[in-house]
């Protein structure tokens, strides 16, 4: 098991609904199985994270890739393209 | 001397000249190159006449220092500052200060530039405009990632 604290900015925010969430997945997880099961939830999460839409994924405050491995208690973070300055 | 390259993200006004003021005691300082970005009336809409930042507490801080790192192993600086304002900006506001001081201005004027080329493509901030019609999140540029890789 492995739980995950969730956060969602901007535009993705306002998008989902949701700005906050803990969610546990059975097993290992990737950064990819997490999206994936976001995706499953269907709707606007499908539609906001189809991997042809552009948005990054920060674990433990690090931009992290498809590939990478989550443990128990990290924080996630889901938000478009950065536009500061 | 670490404690001279600081980042701060605020709500509040910063003072340019304050700022600048904080560096001209350093005795190897012989140029201080400011940048302050601040609040136009069109983007991706016309008529733009506020903006409002959001950033991620932590990463952006975090994102932020390391850009003043990056610039550091680049060019030889004696001080570096980012002050970027979060919140509601209306038109004209400042956003963001870049602040760097250097032996020689060549130096001084390409870390300033460098690192505020990095923050528009690293730095975890989200613009939303406002305009009389209602309001959207602005869209990432190409323009600025291309402004970014031109340094790699």
């Amino acid at each position: 098991m492995t739980t995950l604290n969730l956060l969602y900015f901007a535009r993705l925010r306002d998008a989902l609904g949701c700005g906050q969430e803990t969610l546990t997945l059975d097993g290992a997880a990737t950064v990819a199985s997490l999206l994936d099961a976001l995706r499953a939830r269907g709707g606007v999460w499908a539609e906001q994270l189809d991997a042809a839409r552009s948005f990054r994924v920060a674990v433990n405050q690090t931009v992290a890739h498809a590939g990478q491995a989550l443990a128990d208690g990290d924080e996630v973070a889901i938000f478009p393209p950065v536009t500061g300055g | 001397m670490s404690a001279a390259f600081t980042v701060a993200v605020q709500t509040a006004r910063f003072d340019p000249g304050a700022e600048m003021a904080q560096l001209a005691g350093l005795p190897d300082v012989g140029a201080q190159v400011c940048f302050v970005g601040q609040v136009r009336d069109f983007g991706d809409s016309q008529a733009v006449t506020a903006l409002e930042l959001e950033h991620y507490p932590g990463m952006t801080e975090k994102s932020l220092l390391a850009i003043l790192d990056q610039a550091r192993a680049r060019w030889p600086l004696a001080a570096a500052r980012v002050v970027h304002r979060v919140g509601y900006l209306p038109l004209g506001e400042a956003i963001v200060l870049v602040l760097t001081a250097s032996a020689h201005r060549g130096d001084a004027f390409a870390a300033c530039e460098f690192i505020m080329d990095y923050l528009k493509r690293d730095a975890p901030f989200w613009k939303k405009e406002h305009t009389a019609a209602g309001s959207h999140w602005v869209e990432a540029k190409h323009s600025d990632q291309q402004a970014a890789q031109r340094w790699q």
